[in-house]
């Protein structure tokens, strides 16, 4: 907590503005009843005109400072807490850019986002609570017991057995709903739940004809989440009318007692009607208190959650002095190289790689899912690291180069194939910042794009993106690959890139590219052995270890894993689609 | 209890029902099911304002009649009276909260059951036409909000308005003039509320529009990042990040700046109010117009007139948007469902599995036809694969066997019978299907197979996973069959799903098989795996394939190569070839540069076949 609440240091201002501007307004809201009293004992009783006059006006002046003061709290606490919301965010977002994948991995997406989201949003929100609310109340509860003993000491007894009684209450109530609550929640999520897999999975639903299971299935869930909600509501329904009652008979007890005191002349009528002022006050400050710390208690996990993003320790950066030099051959090599996820030595997925890949050679990997082919690529542009061993591109160990410099000299086409929300043109200058019209048509051209964008009424401008157009797989793969070409980059890597592409026009992509990218190193992943059979040098990958290296025609002497492949695709496997 | 993050609530855009009167008249229609109990709450609300109100009047006829008097005998008997009435105040609250909220939660239970009910009725063109995105919101989001208005607004609607008339009944029946004098605050209340509150409105709607942007654009950032990193990208989306970022903190400080001023602004009023009373109160109990008693009862008066307003203001903002969501709910409530069955209509037993399209059309929108003239046959038994490019109509076919849609013109027939004439329910019995995109349950494995047959014993399920070559992999999990599954399946890869759904369909046993095939992102030896476990499937089945592998193509009895909706060539492999057309194209197309050996060659599982 302490942590965030730095966020706040540069809006001290408005910060330590709040809770002074609130402080005058609740003395202005305590100064009010008293004298009220006031008018009554001194004006109305000895029939003092000029008195009431004056005294009213006075409540009059006291009520505008009061406004004056609360307006200006609320302004001032939301600057500070709209602020320090912003930095916050900020600052997750810019951790969240600094992640590697294995980072966000451990995360997942839907979760950072409402970490950045929602959780912000309920820290920002009990900022600006506790900047008003959490002054407003305990200096209205303290105030409110000082003017209480100030106007009559013994009659403030009485407090001290309505206000222990109140807290039994207020923290009876709140320990037995909490977890109710947490419950409703729960059962609520399993209601969406079963709402969501019925608009999904709606074929399977009605091609198994099960309306009726699903149905039945859902009013189960349904009255679960009702009754839970009942059960919670019936707690915080029967506070109320406690809290209220408590309250009241400490009225009527105040009524009695001050009535004694009247009789005995220690106490005049106006100070009884300003004591019950006060105690209403008193209370209500309490209820309020407990409002906030309800609020605070379900905050807690926001703090929780916001604080894992800001503590993650970043497992890929730049060394200290790097080198900025930018990559020009393109030649890459691996050396000795094993890798786990997170370091884990027990589970390798690739076990003492070696290879040479020389500037403007073709390297195609090949191998069975889970054989540790994206892997192996990911070293290159360091998206993990090495277990053991190193990753060599332009004879330099790849941890000494600056990230930023490393990644910018290498492209790369993932296998999901991610586009982003804007025009296609948008989509492909992300390769080249500042690429001309020319770049990107010849880019697209090269990819096997440009046709069918220029089939679009909008062309290259065409949006992308939940508003926009829906394109294909097949179309997305070839605007990835524009994306990855333009800046023609030493290294080009194609993980399984044109999975979606018919092989006709793959093989036009591959001739494209040759031409295109002459001079630069090319790493291609596929599944298709069409689509491997002219590279330069083919990697057969099983388990995490090289098996056979070699061209096509080598291979097919050689290796029976490439063998088998190769049989099993012609023999069967030929996906023949157009 | 007064939530803390209600201010922020309550000042939620609203959006105005479009009519508003057929909406409330439905949602009566469900609150009408509860009529005794809702008389009761409103029976009780109004005992409950009454109470509320006597509070303050005995407050001052107890310092009137009794203190100033010292009448000690006669203020413990009010004051037990007054203990009674507290007493009796909270227990009618505690009474009508509950009521209220019982039947409230029991209608929003039965709004959301017949709102879930109607969706398992609607045809697939609804789910297919509509953002699921936005039927989810309806049916959670949008039912939350009425369930808001429900629970709370309508009795404090209610009572507020209650309590308001009551106060100005007994302050007019105290003191006229003092009244009218303590009203002064009034307009210039209703005045401000309005003018503060409609900016809250827009700017916290703004803000919701914002932090829309902002959500959207740190999902898509998020989900790309390795695109992000590889094209270091990361300056640049900070940049973008912090333009939105900043717009949303400036829209944040005016909402709640507009928000926050409220409380403040109520404030001074009622504390205006307050002095106002006590001056002009003085002057009159010096005048003797009116006694002390009185002062205090309408100081107490004051306070609670300003609640209510304040309340009013909010609820119905709630209340309006309640509406506006009812109707959205409504909306949905009121598409067509699938046509009934025809009274006629026979129950499909023991399909043989014959199928005969006749002179097909089909067109999802009126005027692009997808399917044109589609006529072929099928005998029990045989496998149909249909092969085309993407886009050329094989699924629109499967959509119609299925009954998922039906045809423009031209009629289906399974045995003899037009599919129109036989019950839904009965046809999709005897279909089995297993789709490219499997869809999975977050349920446990067992009950995902199960969903094939509900009666089905755990040694079916687990035999029916064995023939499909599933147990391997699912034994592999941490509990095995009693793994749940992650939303979707998600943990699962594709061909594993693939490998479940075809135990579903195992083990529902149909006459007839609709299977979609997989495309390339499945390796080499789980492709096998699903192979052998479909074969096995279509034995003795008719079947449809959407097929890619050439093994699948070549082993079929019938091709039907499918272009531009319409069959152009039909007929089994050496047959297609011999034709030299459209399908011995699309095969040397893709072949041409293979070796001559491998067209011929045969693996040892396509020996199996």
């Amino acid at each position: 907590m302490e942590k965030l609440l730095s966020y706040l240091k540069p809006y001290w201002k408005p910060t330590l503005l709040a809770p002074i501007l609130m402080l005058i307004e609740v003395i202005c809201d305590l100064a009010q009843p008293t004298l009220l009293a006031s008018i009554v004992d001194n004006g109305v009783a000895k029939g003092n005109l000029p008195y009431i006059l004056s005294t009213g006006m006075l409540m009059l002046g006291i009520a505008l400072i009061g406004m004056t003061g609360g307006m200006g709290c609320s302004i001032a606490s939301s600057i500070a807490s709209q602020n320090f919301g912003a930095s916050l965010r900020s600052d997750v977002f810019r951790k969240i850019q600094s992640f590697s994948p294995f980072n966000i991995d451990r995360f997942q997406t839907s979760s950072l986002v409402n970490r950045l989201t929602n959780d912000i949003t309920q820290l920002q929100m009990l900022v600006l609570m506790s900047l008003r609310i959490m002054v407003r109340a305990p200096l209205l509860f303290i105030g409110g017991i000082i003017m209480a003993i100030s106007l009559n000491a013994r009659l403030t007894l009485i407090l001290a057995v309505s206000i222990p009684l109140l807290m039994v209450v207020l923290y009876y109530t709140m320990k037995r709903s909490m977890p109710l609550f947490v419950l409703m929640q729960q059962k609520l999520d399993r209601v969406n739940a079963v709402i969501r897999e019925n608009l999904y999975g709606i074929r399977v639903v009605k091609a198994f004809v099960r309306a009726k299971h699903e149905k039945k299935r859902f009013a189960t869930v349904n009255d679960e989440l009702m009754h839970t909600t009942l059960r919670a509501f019936s707690l915080i329904i029967t506070m109320m009318p406690t809290v209220m009652l408590i309250m009241n008979l400490s009225i009527v007890a105040v009524l009695w007692f001050g009535g004694w005191d009247i009789n005995r002349g220690s106490m005049e009528v106006g100070k009884i009607i300003a004591f019950v002022n006060y105690i209403t006050q008193i209370l209500f400050s309490l209820m309020m208190i407990g409002g906030i710390l309800l609020f605070i208690s379900r905050a807690s996990a926001s703090v929780k959650r916001v604080n894992e993003v800001l503590d993650t320790e970043i497992d890929i950066k730049s060394v200290d002095k790097p080198d900025f030099t930018p990559l020009s051959s393109g030649e890459v090599a691996f050396e000795n190289v094993s890798f786990g996820y997170g370091g884990d030595k027990n589970q390798l997925v690739l076990k003492g790689i070696n290879f040479h890949a020389s500037s403007g050679e073709t390297i195609a990997i090949l191998g069975a899912t889970g054989s540790g082919k994206s892997t192996l690529v990911n070293l290159i542009p360091r998206f993990y690291d090495v277990t053991d061993g190193r990753v060599m591109v332009d004879k330099r160990d790849v941890r000494s180069i600056d990230l930023a410099t490393l990644r910018s000299g290498i492209g790369i086409v993932p296998q999901d194939t991610i586009l982003f929300s804007g025009t296609i043109k948008d989509n492909i200058r992300w390769g080249k910042e500042g690429a001309t019209e020319e770049e990107i048509i010849e880019a697209a051209k090269i990819a096997q794009a440009h046709e069918f964008i220029m089939g679009f009424p909008e062309g290259y401008d065409t949006q992308l993106g939940q508003r926009g157009v829906n394109l294909s797989g097949g179309q997305k793969q070839r605007i990835a690959i524009a994306r990855a070409i333009i800046k023609k980059p030493p290294i080009l890597i194609l993980d399984d890139s044109t999975s979606a592409v018919d092989v006709v026009t793959e093989q036009w992509i591959q001739k494209g590219l040759k031409q295109f990218m002459e001079g630069s190193t090319i790493f291609i992943i596929a599944q298709r052995i069409s689509s491997v059979m002219d590279a330069d040098k083919i990697l057969v990958l099983n388990e995490g270890r090289i098996e056979a290296e070699g061209n096509h025609e080598e291979l097919l002497k050689s290796s029976p894993l490439y063998q088998e492949i190769y049989s099993s695709q012609f023999g069967e496997g030929v996906t023949i689609d157009a | 209890m007064h939530s803390p993050g209600k201010g922020h609530h309550d000042a939620a855009p609203v959006l105005k029902p479009k009519d508003a009167k057929s909406t409330l008249k439905r949602l009566w229609w469900y609150l009408s099911e509860h009529k005794s109990r809702l008389l009761l709450v409103f029976l009780l609300v109004t005992v409950t304002a009454v109470l509320t109100l006597l509070g303050p009047y005995l407050i001052g006829k107890a310092i009137d009649d009794y203190i100033i008097p010292r009448d000690f005998s006669g203020l413990f008997r009010l004051l037990l009276a007054m203990a009674t009435i507290y007493a009796l105040l909270s227990l009618s609250t505690w009474l009508q909260s509950r009521t209220m909220v019982n039947v409230a939660q029991v209608t929003i239970r039965n709004l959301r059951k017949d709102a879930f009910d109607k969706l398992e009725t609607l045809p697939i063109s609804f789910f297919d036409s509509r953002s699921r995105g936005d039927t989810m919101s309806r049916l959670t989001n949008d039912i939350d909000l009425i369930n808001n208005a429900l629970s709370s607004s309508l009795t404090q609607v209610f009572s507020s308005v209650v309590i308001l008339l009551g106060t100005i009944a007994m302050m007019l029946w105290l003191s006229p003039l003092l009244t009218a004098i303590s009203m002064i605050t009034v307009p210039i209340m209703l005045v401000t509320t309005n003018a503060v509150s409609k900016r809250t409105r827009r700017y916290f709607s703004e803000q919701q529009k914002v932090l829309g942007i902002l959500n959207g654009f740190a999902e898509e950032n998020i989900s790309g990042q390795k695109v992000v990193k590889a094209f270091v990208r990361e300056a640049k989306e900070i940049e973008r990040f912090e333009t939105t970022n900043k717009e949303l903190k400036n829209v944040g400080i005016k909402a709640q700046i507009y928000s926050g001023i409220m409380g403040p602004l109520m404030n001074v009023l009622n504390n205006i109010g307050f002095a106002i009373v006590a001056l002009a109160g003085g002057w009159l109990a010096v005048q003797q117009v009116i006694t002390v008693g009185t002062i205090a009862i309408f100081i107490n008066y004051t306070r609670q007139f300003t609640r209510p307003l304040n309340e009013l203001a909010n609820q119905i903002n709630i209340i309006q948007s309640a509406i506006a969501s009812a109707e959205r709910l409504f909306a949905i409530m009121d598409e067509l469902p699938e046509p009934p069955d025809p009274p006629d209509a026979i129950e499909l037993t023991n399909a043989q599995g014959d199928i005969e399209f006749q002179r097909v059309s089909f067109a999802y929108k009126p005027d692009e036809m997808v399917l044109e003239d589609i006529s072929f046959h099928a005998y029990p038994g045989q496998t149909i694969a249909l092969v085309g490019p993407t886009g050329a109509g094989k699924t629109s076919i499967i959509n119609l066997l299925t009954r998922f849609y039906d045809p423009s013109s031209g009629s289906i027939f399974i045995d003899g019978y037009d599919i129109q004439k036989i019950t839904r329910n009965s046809l999709r019995s005897s279909l089995g299907i297993v789709l490219q995109d499997t869809y999975l349950f977050s349920e446990s494995v067992k009950e995902n197979i199960r969903y094939g047959r509900l009666d089905a014993t755990d040694e079916e399920v687990k035999a029916a996973a064995r023939m499909a070559n599933a147990e391997q992999f699912i034994l592999s999990l941490p509990k095995g069959y009693d793994t749940v599954l992650s939303e979707d399946g998600g943990d699962l890869s594709q061909g594993q799903r693939q490998l479940l759904a075809i135990a579903r369909a195992i083990l529902a046993d149909p006459a007839i098989l609709i299977l979609d095939e997989a495309t390339s992102s499945v390796d080499t030896r789980t492709e096998q795996h699903i192979q052998e476990a479909m074969f096995k499937l279509m034995k003795g089945r008719t079947s449809f394939v959407i097929a890619h592998r050439l093994s699948t193509i070549r082993q079929a009895d019938v091709i039907l190569v499918i272009n531009k909706g319409r069959i152009i060539e039909q007929g089994n492999h050496m047959q297609l070839l011999e034709q030299r057309g459209f399908y011995y194209n699309l095969y040397t197309s893709q072949f041409a540069h293979l070796p001559p050996e491998a067209e011929t060659y045969e693996t040892p599982t396509g020996a199996q076949l």
